[in-house]
């Protein structure tokens, strides 16, 4: 699989780390009333979808930064890809 | 029809007239007692256990495609009961028990071989590991013998003995693992189930789940409604999607796993031997061939076909840990969908909805557990009560903090 970096263009994705699904980038309020619960299903739990899937890919060999990648898995199509951090931003998050 | 030595003779001097279709094609009735989803390994056992130690009656298997399409086709057919943790030994012991009576059991050559396991390891640390984990086994009654280098090289003279990167320091051999054909048994438990009346409906999906008040009433299938009062889910790669037709999510990821295997050779692989210093396993099939494999590719999946790295990967530690292999052809090679678990575990448990069971997690290591998972089953749908050597098996293990984590990864499917 290729995957087309948004800095550095296309790399091959043996250079890269799989985390799993980008809702990891959601982590749970530690402050909330039903923390556990939301803890549990953060941490345990997964959509694991048959088709398009949302997920974390670190550049380990390359520039070190996380990427959310839409990828199609049951073809292994690579829909598109952005910086997390621009993810996590546009989610409210302050980094 | 029992099949026997006797039975083979006779076929073969009145021409091969007499043999019979194993199972019969029914089509599916309105309803039954237990629908069991998935007509892999783990759900065509289940079925037989019913209706064999449970006597219970009115079952159905329902298959999306054919019987044995599944992992129980795909993998790499060792089983062994090697492990640490006391949530798991017991049971691949019980399954391990269970592989060496099954053949008598449902009367099909499944061609069992007890051929042995040898783990290789290759550093300090790694035989101190192995030393801890044959102890526990030993301490569960299952044999484990701790082998030396001079061990290994009377076992496996063609190993490469001379690395210097990752020396053979010795391995862990558990004589009574070995290899099972596995399409054989998906048939041997499939024909033994039609047999007690079990009704295998192949080309079946289960498409929904018609639940109400909180208990289930039945599945919706490509082939129309059909009710049950008890449902079990045996789906392996497929258990996300099929558990979200009742509104579940799984501690559960799906992963491709690749196998690979030569072109048939001369007996040259006593057993099956794991390298521990690389993603690489070898046997050898009884028509010659060598089958092996590594890791799981590492990200989702459920493509059933696996992406180059890992070949590459997979080749570079038979070549590390064998050079003969090199000389050897590739012949075929494909992938599985893995049932990855959060600690590497499976689960056999009921879900929050009343008549709904549900059987996987299995990762790349349900084949060795086919006959237990099918019995344990069994045992939940027709008691209600789990099995006792199945008893850590649950959904909430993960809330409570009881993982089985034999690696000792956390909750990383694909390191697991
Ligand atoms: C390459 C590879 C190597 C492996 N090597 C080993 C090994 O050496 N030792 C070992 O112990 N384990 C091994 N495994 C793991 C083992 O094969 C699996 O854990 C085990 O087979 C899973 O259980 P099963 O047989 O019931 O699965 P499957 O045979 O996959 O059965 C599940 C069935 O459910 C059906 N299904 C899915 N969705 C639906 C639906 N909606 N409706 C109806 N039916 C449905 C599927 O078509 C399938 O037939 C390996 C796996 C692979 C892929």
């Amino acid at each position: 699989m290729i995957i087309n970096h948004p800095l550095l263009g296309p790399r091959d994705s043996q250079e890269f780390t799989y985390l799993g699904d980008a809702s990891l980038i959601d982590r749970p309020d530690w402050q909330a009333p039903d923390a556990v619960d939301q803890f549990h299903d953060y941490l345990y739990l997964r959509d694991n979808p048959a088709g398009e899937h949302r997920e974390l890919w670190f550049h380990e060999q390359g520039d070190r930064s996380w990427l959310v990648v839409t990828r199609n898995v049951v073809t292994h199509e690579i829909l598109n890809v952005e910086l997390a951090s621009d993810v996590a931003r546009s989610r409210g998050r302050s980094k | 029809m029992r099949y026997s030595g006797f039975r083979v003779i006779r076929e073969a001097l009145t021409g091969h007239k007499g043999w019979q279709p194993a199972w019969r094609d029914p089509a599916p009735q309105a309803s039954y007692d237990y629908v069991i989803i998935g007509g892999g390994g783990h759900g065509l056992a289940t079925a037989y256990y019913l209706a064999k130690e449970f006597n219970q009656a009115r079952i159905a298997v329902l298959e999306k495609g054919y019987i044995g399409g599944g992992n129980v086709g795909r993998n790499t057919t060792i089983i062994r009961s090697n492990y640490l943790l006391d949530g798991n030994e017991p049971f691949y012991e019980f399954s391990m028990k269970l592989w060496e009576g099954l053949e008598q059991d449902f009367n099909f050559n499944a061609m069992v071989s007890q051929r042995g396991v040898l783990n290789l390891c290759h550093t300090d640390a790694q035989r101190d590991a192995y030393t801890r984990r044959g102890n526990a086994m030993r301490l569960n009654g299952v044999d484990a013998e701790l082998l030396d280098r001079e061990g290994v090289r009377r076992i496996a003279p063609f190993l490469n003995f001379d690395s210097a990167r990752f020396p053979i320091k010795g391995g862990l051999l558990q004589r009574r693992g070995g290899t099972v054909r596995h399409d054989a048994v998906a048939w041997g438990y499939a024909r033994g189930a039609d047999s007690r009346g079990v009704d295998i409906i192949q080309n079946c999906e289960v498409t929904g789940m018609r639940i109400e008040n909180g208990r289930i009433l039945g599945v919706e299938t490509s082939r129309g409604f059909i009710g049950a009062k008890k449902v079990g889910c045996a789906v392996a790669g497929s258990s996300s999607k099929v558990m979200s037709h009742a509104g579940m999510r799984l501690p559960i990821e799906s992963h491709v796993l690749q196998a690979f295997v030569s072109e048939g050779l001369k007996p040259v692989i006593p057993g099956v031997i794991t390298y521990g210093a690389g993603h690489f396993y070898v046997s050898q099939s009884d028509k010659g061939g060598l089958v092996f494999g590594g890791d799981i590719d590492g990200y989702n999946s459920y493509a059933q076909r696996g992406n180059m790295p890992v070949v590459e990967d997979v080749c570079e530690g038979g070549m590390s840990l064998m050079p003969i292999i090199g000389r050897a052809r590739l012949l075929r090679m494909w992938g599985g969908i893995m049932d990855m678990s959060m600690d590497g575990s499976p689960i056999i448990d009921k879900t929050d909805v009343d008549g709904l069971y549900f059987n996987g997690g299995w990762c790349y290591g349900g084949f060795k557990a086919t006959p237990a998972s099918g019995w344990a089953f069994a045992h939940l749908l027709a008691t209600d009560k789990p099995h006792q050597t199945a008893r850590a098996y649950r959904f909430d293990r993960f809330r409570k903090g009881l993982m089985i984590d034999e690696k000792g990864m956390g909750a990383q499917p694909n390191l697991h």
